[in-house]
């Protein structure tokens, strides 16, 4: 069976692609280089829309509008442009209630576009441009740590990274952030104040990493304007040992946050990128890898919870666990040395080093 | 018994390809029958980073070959169809599909107390997402109707509305809307369209749709205003779902080119096992199935060949646990429990498993939780059926379950519940059946391939239901009563029918309890009802017999009253349910 992978890479070289939801104009070139804030792409897709009645507005039958119609579909009009008329002595016509474009004259009446700005696809991350995908989006590489996370708010920024978390659990509280930390990126472990969340946002922070937080802070979470990456879940849960030693010992560097949420359909997920210098020798992570003893393993289910291990041996059939749920397992050595059988469900491959790395 | 005709004795290879895994199953006949042979598992591969769903189903069926010892994939990673002299290959390959979020649908209609109701329960029968309602009642103008269908970006319009030769008018404002929505989506992002409304729209919905996107018409679902036949559009959306899919899947493509047009939702499979056993079984009682999967509940009654049909998405935390806990409290998963949890961890633990929703409980309190959530779930999908069964279904009293024979149930807190005693009290709870009924477990979630398979042999879907690949859980008499507790409420007097032996039980009010009757065994069973129970045996205070084959708890009295009433001190709810699991046996 394939396996989950959860990447915490040291060093790595990252290619995301960021692709608009509609065709529309890529405003980047290949070999640009951008950051996570960086507009890459615009789609005219304005969501707001008018039917204007030319038969009642002329005052005349749906058969004679055709030739009072002055304009065409695709012709941009200004607020107050005539559309249609002059008919009858009154002279009257209809005017264009806002700036837009006609994307559809028929039936008596005219489809209005109204202007908008057109909506805006961000970086998301930082790095190259290294495809532009023709209509559509563009391909961005870069090189750094990969660390995934396993929720996101939906924002991306970047920023230097401040570490504040003292231990894997340690509570991130609001008085620990003050205006120094103005534009920085803040490492903490467990967050379960709204007002940290709050002095973060006045302090115009540019990203939080987690650990864990409770349930209760996700709607503040989603409505903070920067990015908030969780690393483990919900509740009070420690940082895995991985995780925290890659991040505490890269304080002061750029970090990018792409808090993308987690999508289970198509296997994104949120991420934090320490930023390395380009001339660091690097390869993509192994994406692909099947259940086998040795791999290095994250446990996502209590009781342990956030620990990682190695995987010794996959028992042939079903394994009773000792609540009496049977299921695939897999008997893992914790860090501590303890051996364990846990369900494979309960199982991510942990990758911490990249696949060139690991070969040799 | 029905028997293999020579046109039905080939092997048959069944694709299910779910949310993580993608089974195949190997079907053959031995000695005369069809039988269930082997199963390969892997890992579906529709997401990051393989981006092709047939690369699972390809290593499933190469598992099936190591299992089986038999070759189905050609040297160039085809499927051998025919089966060939020397026992390589199948004669037919069919597959269900539940792979990617759900459908995104709108529903529109004319009135929203009419046919915008019956487009929601018709999209209900998939896995959908209503993301966006649409009626005359609802007071837009065209144009913010325009807006808000390409603002959610539907994967579905269904429209309905106007009773066969009524309203026209008042459709063919909703119509245009819905086609300038449409025109302004790019190709390739245009919804498809399911219109089964007034027929005598047909033409105009041809002319305003067809040259934009896929549409298709079936038969008014509102024929009469009241009147509701969701048959046919079910079947329509069906085929949709899987349109969307093949168009969403990577790699769904190559799979259809294998399968043509026999790849069915699960759901679907699921549906149609149940509506044909609805034609076999007893006909004054219905047939219920209850299928709990990862990213969905879905819960089917048949009676006499008519389906009724519904998937929720929204009860299953793996999609969005928000949403999941605004279709019930936290009160209501809480007294299911079995163990105290602090209610804050309740709900960490909820949206943990929104995380990681395929993840397996391995402490007791984890186990609880879950059973509790399953609980629920069953709870949330037997009160939305109960409102959508039409009103020639005699209901035993209002409110409750109607009367049914056998119920058949799927998912994995059932198959890997460290009991069956457990798997059963879940469904009890759950599901609150009433009178005599049979619980089957479909231990190997093999009834949704056999509802597709159905389509290429029914003689196989028919033996292989026949046989031992699903268990028989137990059968439960629950019988419906006003007494207080301790009241007698039945008696029964059990007879071994190879020995002769009786015995003689009388049940009171607030009791639930096993009687095991070994596997095999027919035990026949007199009914005495006391205070006016009702076991569904015509009326009230009859009584009857029963025949019952020996299953894993045998014989199950439920007499804890419908609907069941949980004490409101939980430390006394905890103790009522723990002693009910002691009674199943643990």
């Amino acid at each position: 069976m394939q396996a989950p992978i959860i990447n915490h890479l040291p060093v790595t070289v990252i290619r995301r692609e960021r692709l608009l939801p509609f065709p529309g104009e890529i405003t980047v070139r290949e070999g640009q280089s951008v950051r996570p804030t960086d507009v890459i792409a615009e789609v005219d897709l304005s969501l707001e829309h008018m039917v204007l009645n030319l038969t009642r507005g002329l005052g005349i039958s749906v058969e004679r509008v055709d030739k009072y119609v002055q304009r065409s579909v695709g012709d941009r009009v200004a607020k107050g442009d005539v559309i249609a008329g002059p008919v009858g002595l009154g002279r009257r016509v209809v005017r264009a209630p806002s700036d837009g474009k006609l994307i559809a004259v028929g039936g008596g009446k005219v489809l209005l576009q109204v202007e908008k700005p057109p909506s805006e696809l961000r970086a998301g991350i930082p790095g190259e441009v290294r495809e532009v995908v023709e209509d559509v989006g563009v391909v961005i590489e870069t090189t750094g740590s990969l660390i995934q996370g396993v929720w996101g708010n939906g924002k991306a920024d970047m920023g230097i990274m401040q570490v504040l978390a003292k231990s894997p659990d340690d509570e991130l509280a609001p008085g620990q952030l003050d205006v120094s930390f103005r534009g920085a990126v803040i490492m903490g472990a467990y967050c379960a104040n709204p007002d940290t969340l709050k002095v973060a946002a006045e302090i115009l922070l540019r990203g939080l990493i987690l650990a864990s937080m409770p349930y209760y802070l996700v709607p503040i979470a989603k409505r903070q304007p920067f990015p908030i990456v969780v690393i483990e879940g919900f509740g009070r849960l420690p940082m895995n040992s991985a995780a925290y030693q890659l991040l505490t010992s890269n304080p002061k560097r750029d970090v990018a946050i792409y808090a993308e949420p987690l999508d289970h359909y198509t296997g994104s997920r949120p991420e934090v990128i320490i930023l390395l210098p380009e001339e660091v020798r690097a390869e993509p992570p192994v994406d692909i890898e099947y259940w086998r003893p040795g791999l290095a393993v994250r446990v996502t289910h209590p009781p342990y919870v956030t620990k990682i291990g190695t995987l010794l041996t996959l028992p042939d059939g079903l394994v009773t666990f000792p609540n009496g749920v049977r299921a695939p397992g897999a008997k893992v050595r914790l860090e501590s040395g303890e051996d364990v059988m846990i369900p494979l469900a309960n199982l991510q491959v942990l990758k911490t080093t990249s696949s060139h790395r690991e070969r040799e | 018994m029905v028997g293999v005709s020579p046109l039905d004795a080939g092997p048959v290879l069944a694709i299910d390809i779910g949310v993580t895994t993608t089974r195949a199953l190997l079907f053959d006949v031995v000695e005369g029958r069809y039988r269930f042979i082997a199963k390969g598992i892997s890992s579906t591969t529709s997401a990051i980073p393989i981006h092709d769903v047939g690369e699972g189903v390809r290593m499933a069926i190469e598992e099936v070959q190591e299992v089986s010892g038999r070759l189905f994939l050609g040297s160039e990673g085809n499927i051998i169809i025919p089966s060939q002299p020397d026992g390589s290959g199948a004669d037919a390959i069919v597959a269900t599909l539940s792979v990617g979020p759900p459908l995104r649908v709108v529903a529109v209609g004319l009135l929203d107390d009419v046919s915008l109701e019956s487009v929601c329960r018709l999209a209900e029968t998939t896995y959908h997402q209503l993301v966006e309602k649409i009626s005359l009642n609802d007071r837009r103008d065209t144009a913010t109707r325009i807006d808000a269908i390409v603002r959610v970006r539907p994967d579905v319009v269904i429209m309905a509305g106007g009773t066969q030769d009524g309203a026209t008018r008042s459709m063919s404002e909703l119509i245009e809307a819905v086609g300038l929505a449409i025109y302004l989506l790019p190709g390739g992002k245009r919804p498809e369209v399911l219109f089964a409304g007034n027929q005598a729209l047909e033409e105009e919905i041809k002319e305003s749709l067809e040259y934009l996107t896929s549409l298709r018409i079936a038969p008014n679902i509102r024929p009469a205003l009241e009147q509701e036949d969701l048959g046919p559009a079910r079947k329509a959306l069906g085929k949709i779902y899987s349109s969307v899919r093949f168009g969403h899947v990577p790699g769904m493509k190559d799979l259809e080119a294998w399968m043509g047009e026999r790849i069915t939702p699960t759901t679907s499979g699921f549906g149609r096992v149940v509506r044909f056993l609805s034609t076999v079984y007893d006909p004054a009682k219905g047939v219920l199935g209850v299928g709990v999967e990862t990213n969905a509940i879905s819960i089917a009654a048949g009676f006499e060949g008519e389906l009724v049909q519904l998937v929720y998405p929204q009860y299953c935390m793996a999609n969005n646990p928000e949403e999941f806990l605004s279709n019930t409290s936290l009160e209501n998963i809480y007294r299911w429990l079995l163990f105290p949890v602090p209610k804050e961890s309740l709900k960490d633990y909820i949206y943990n498993k929104s995380l990681y929703p395929s993840s397996v409980p391995v402490t007791r309190e984890d186990l609880a939780i879950e059973q509790a959530l399953v609980r629920e779930e069953l709870r949330l999908a037997t009160n939305a059926l109960l409102l959508r069964l039409p009103g020639t279904i005699v209901h035993s009293t209002d409110g409750l379950m109607p009367w049914f024979e056998p119920i058949i149930v799927r998912g994995a807190p059932f198959s890997q519940a460290p009991t069956y005693g457990q798997a059963m009290l879940m469904l009890l709870d759950g599901l609150q059946p009433t009178g005599v009924t049979t619980f089957v477990l479909d231990q190997n979630d093999l009834s949704p391939v056999l509802g597709a398979a159905a389509e290429v042999s029914s003689v196989l879907s028919i033996q292989v239901l026949e046989s031992n690949a699903f268990l028989n859980l137990g059968t439960v008499i629950s019988p419906v009563f006003k007494a207080r507790e301790g009241v007698p409420v039945l008696g029964l007097r059990l007879v071994d029918e190879e020995t002769g032996r009786t015995s003689s039980v009388e049940i009171e009010a607030g009791e639930l309890k096993a009687i095991p009757i070994p596997s095999g065994q027919v035990v026949r069973v007199e009914l005495r009802p006391l205070h006016s129970a009702n076991l569904g045996f015509g009326k009230p205070a009859s009584g009857g017999e029963l025949r019952v084959i020996g299953g894993l708890l045998g014989l199950v009295i439920d007499a804890r009253g419908r609907p069941l009433e949980l004490e409101s001190d939980p430390q006394q709810c905890r103790d009522m349910m723990r002693r009910s699991l002691w009674n199943l046996g643990g």
